[in-house]
């Protein structure tokens, strides 16, 4: 068990059943009452952010959290599935806890998986990736009321609103949080 | 963080302006020991041994009421008071305190004391109180409203623990392992109250719950209060105030009680001062205060954290 001085930025502890990590932490104290640690933590498995005035000697419950870095390698029907770069372990994944960012998941791409209780519960990508421009219309001339720009497609299957002068074989840096185009990096 | 240039000399303005309010007001500035045999008795404020059996002063309250009782009706002392464990963005180990006394005067005329010394303040920092939000008079409140307001449940002062912990709870409080009546009052207050007062404009909050009664006398038409308030403004908890217990027999009960529990805690139990207990006896009807003066600097500038108006943030 951990108590309030172990608090600290990145601590993973358990809270109402769920696995939370400590974003932020301050020592407050009201004139004649017991210390108190304010406590910014993020829910490790919705991203909920709450905050709980922790009372000096409070035991808290250590979260069994693991996160390891993992290689994606394909996806079948209903699962993607990741190899541990460390033990090239692989486990199956399930595409719902992937969810939508899989548009931005290239075969080969080290991600980070969470681990809860042994379960995966969590796969976060690198927030820019580079990747190659497999389609594009040579001929779109893009919509001048919205911008000068035109869809293209990734390897992945993503599409992305890119500005006119990118092509086939260029390659692009690439928001995944956002799905947004940033710049063209060169050719490929 | 340490103070900037301007903060430091700010800080050196209000502190000449507030020592010029205390003398135009007819106080005796006065200097009581920094190493006492008695640093207190609260369950929840530990001092830092200084040798020789003697404590650093956690607050200079016990000497100067004694002070007091031999006669001195209005004294002020500005001085550093020392608590262990206490480090934060309001919080610093060594600190500076204003206390002061008033016999004869109630509580009232401590609260008038405070509106006026923040406009001192203010001003000696160059700056407006009405720009800061601070103008005078501040909103007064007690603790059973602000619980009727905030908390999500009435409290009467007169609960014990395991009813107001089913009432806190009920109100959908998280108490943790909470089981004394301080700590569940506190998370409440924490969780729903001080969020609230720190969204306030200064506030006034009167009439605490007698088990939260310190060095305070019960009031007469409503025992289950006692005569303290707390100011807070701009989110800084400001000042604690006392219509003061001069009843030696109730005194020696608190102090007994609070030394069991910090035994129970295994804390270090600090003697009981005998020479404030006798001295009780001559102690006219007097109110007095405690004001953080490092806060009252961060009010006047605006500062979020404490370390920002001291010139050095650790030794």
């Amino acid at each position: 068990m951990y108590d309030t001085s172990d608090i600290r930025k990145g601590l993973k502890i358990m809270l109402d059943g769920s696995p939370y990590t400590v974003v932020e932490f301050q020592f407050v104290k009201p004139g004649k009452g017991a210390a108190f640690t304010r406590t910014k933590m993020k829910n490790l498995l919705t991203g909920a952010v709450l905050e709980r005035n922790l009372r000096s000697g409070e035991r808290l419950e250590p979260a069994d959290v693991e996160t390891k870095t993992m290689q994606y390698l394909y996806g079948d029907a209903d699962s993607f599935i990741f190899m541990d770069t460390s033990t090239y372990d692989q486990v199956h994944i399930p595409k719902s806890t992937v969810g939508d960012q899989s548009a931005f998941m290239p075969e080969n791409i080290n991600v980070e998986v969470l681990f809860f209780n042994g379960r995966a519960v969590d796969v976060s990508l690198p927030n820019f990736i580079e990747q190659k421009v497999v389609e594009a219309d040579p001929g779109f001339r893009g919509d001048t009321a919205t911008g000068a720009t035109k869809p293209v497609k990734i390897s992945t299957g993503a599409s992305i609103n890119v500005p006119l002068f990118i092509s086939i074989g260029d390659v692009i840096k690439i928001d995944t949080r956002s799905g947004q185009y940033l710049e063209r990096v060169g050719r490929a | 963080m340490a103070a900037s240039r301007a903060a430091l000399e700010a800080r050196g303005r209000i502190l000449r302006a507030v020592r010029g309010w205390f003398e135009a007001e007819g106080f005796l500035e006065v200097e009581t020991p920094s190493r006492v045999r008695s640093p207190g008795q609260e369950v929840h404020l530990d001092a830092i041994a200084a040798g020789d059996g003697l404590w650093l002063v956690t607050s200079p309250e016990y000497h100067l009421k004694r002070l007091v009782a031999t006669g001195f009706p209005r004294i002020v002392e500005i001085c550093k008071c020392w608590r262990a464990n206490e480090s934060g963005p309001h919080h610093a180990g060594e600190f500076t305190m204003v206390e002061w006394y008033r016999a004869n005067a109630p509580l009232e005329t401590l609260a008038a004391d405070c509106e006026a010394l923040i406009a001192v303040a203010i001003r000696a920092a160059g700056r407006n109180p009405a720009a800061l939000g601070l103008e005078t008079p501040f909103a007064r409140t007690t603790v059973r409203d602000l619980f009727a307001r905030h908390a999500g449940f009435a409290l009467t002062g007169g609960e014990d623990a395991a009813a107001l912990a089913g009432a806190a709870r009920a109100a959908g409080v998280a108490l943790g392992s909470a089981a004394a009546w301080d700590d569940i009052f506190y998370q409440v207050f924490l969780d729903r109250i001080e969020p609230a007062l720190a969204a306030a404009g200064p506030t006034f909050v009167f009439d605490w719950p007698a088990p939260l009664a310190a060095l305070a006398r019960p009031k007469p038409d409503d025992p289950l209060c006692v005569e303290r308030f707390e100011l807070y403004a701009g989110g800084l908890e400001l000042a604690n105030a006392f219509g003061e217990l001069t009843d030696p027999v109730e005194q020696r009960r608190r102090f007994e009680s609070e030394a069991a529990v910090r035994a129970a805690r295994g804390k270090d139990v600090y003697p009981i001062d005998e020479r404030l207990l006798s001295a009780l006896n001559q102690l006219p009807p007097t109110a007095g205060i405690a004001l953080g003066f490092d806060r009252l600097v961060m009010l006047a500038l605006g500062a979020t954290e404490i370390g920002e108006v001291m010139a050095f943030t650790n030794a």
